[in-house]
């Protein structure tokens, strides 16, 4: 029941959202969620997005990797 | 896709691996603690836990929402899907728990004739009570700080619209309670933790700081692909090496140190601490979330006066252990032999989270 999965937003309304994940959409709320606009991505947990995730986080998740890599 | 390429694909893995195997030369043998379901089931799945055996043994704390919730607990709930008015909702995964009597669940009594949903989040739920004003629709609304949000917006919004038919049963729990009463416990014996990456993205990394500033013991906040547990277990070897015990967020792409502040502030709008029973760690000061008085009408535990008494685990279930990480699912004598997936004794073993459950499909 904790699986979270990442979802693109494509609409908003309020604290309503439709969510896109593997061809599928459902609606979400983004109640917790900031500054969103479509094509975002968010972390979406039992319907409610809890995070807002950026190409350029993920980018530096894989530098954090590659210097603890070239740390040792 | 980014994340399919890299997280499930990276390319220096191998040299990780090396270096962990490196530094376990150096620590000994040690025991690593996950303590979230997701993680339990990424680490069987990927094989990660019989990577390093027996130098580093990986074992699985009380991560598991759906173990935790105490058989006593399940017990009033069948109760109450006795009344033919009432609808009982949850996640897929509660439906299946027993209680303290073997075979019963709320799958079970949805097969008497029970009204019983699963459903995916609680505004499913709450959508649910609109369309049927004339039942009374309960949300079970179990989790932890990742989903106590969600629900604690959830009556907010019935509140709002006046869904008077609607309630919620709040078993929600706080993390941090727990793993003190755990690490506190007489037979704790783990020398780090992989902390809840979903957990974290509400609390923040910040909120696993007691374990290295309070217990000397190393924590990692991780994602959950393979490379994340990865590189977090390398970061905790790390740790125990230098003898440096620290907090380490390798989330970093979703965590932040304080994580998601609206989050947290919904959760103490709603909810306030109480001491509650954990099933496996016993009575946990402040280790639940109750519903506060000025939203009691939407309390299915005061609407419909429930109480329950510290639960009883079914004959020779060991789950209790399990959940403490102070027995491995096989060491258990009905694993595999009474106790499996479609006949499950315990709740390590009925949870897509548990334990057991895991251990059952990919390691044995």
């Amino acid at each position: 029941m904790c699986l979270a999965m990442p979802m693109k937003i494509k609409e908003i309304e309020g604290n309503s959202a439709v969510g896109e994940a593997g061809g599928l959409t459902r609606e979400i709320r983004v109640d917790f969620i900031k500054d969103l606009s479509p094509g975002d991505y968010v972390m979406v947990h039992a319907g409610f997005a809890i995070e807002k995730m950026s190409e350029k986080e993920a980018l530096d998740n894989i530098n954090f990797m590659e210097e603890l890599e070239h740390a040792l | 896709m980014l994340y399919e390429s890299y997280f499930k694909k990276p390319k220096d893995i191998a040299g990780v691996i090396a270096k962990v195997r490196d530094l376990a030369k150096m620590t000994g043998p040690v025991r690593l603690m996950e303590i979230c379901g997701t993680h339990t089931m990424a680490i069987s799945r990927s094989g990660i836990r019989g990577l390093f055996l027996p130098e580093i043994q990986l074992i699985s704390g009380p991560g598991c929402p759906v173990c935790v919730t105490p058989s006593g607990v399940m017990d009033e709930i069948f109760k109450l899907s006795d009344h033919k008015n009432i609808v009982i909702t949850s996640y897929g995964d509660l439906l299946r728990v027993p209680g303290s009597r073997r075979g019963d669940s709320l799958l079970r009594r949805k097969a008497l004739g029970a009204h019983v949903v699963d459903v995916y989040s609680p505004m499913d739920a709450l959508a649910l009570a609109r369309k049927n004003p004339g039942k009374e629709v309960v949300f079970l609304g179990v989790g932890f700080e990742t989903t106590a949000p969600g629900t604690a917006s959830c009556l907010l919004e019935a509140v709002r619209q006046g869904v008077e038919n609607f309630s919620i049963l709040c078993l929600l729990k706080p993390t941090e309670p727990a793993l003190r009463t755990l690490v506190e416990s007489p037979d704790f014996n783990v020398s780090g933790f992989l902390c809840p990456g979903h957990v974290a993205a509400v609390t923040g990394s910040d909120a696993f700081a007691f374990l290295p500033e309070d217990y000397g013991l190393p924590a990692v906040v991780s994602g959950f692909e393979g490379a994340d547990l990865l590189c977090s277990i390398l970061l905790l070897m790390e740790m125990l090496a230098d003898k440096t015990p620290g907090l380490v967020n390798e989330y970093v792409r979703l965590v932040r140190p304080k994580g998601n502040p609206a989050a947290q502030e919904m959760i103490r709008r709603v909810f306030e601490p109480v001491t509650c029973e954990w099933r496996g760690l016993g009575m946990v000061p402040g280790g639940g979330f109750k519903i506060k008085d000025e939203f009691s009408d939407f309390d299915a535990a005061r609407r419909f006066h429930l109480t329950w008494h510290e639960g009883k685990e079914p004959a020779g279930c060991r789950c209790a252990q399990v959940i403490r990480g102070s027995l491995a699912p096989g060491q258990c004598p009905l694993f595999k032999t009474v106790c499996t997936p479609q006949d499950p004794v315990g709740p390590c073993m009925v949870s897509s989270e548990g334990s057991c459950a895991a251990a059952f499909r990919y390691e044995l």
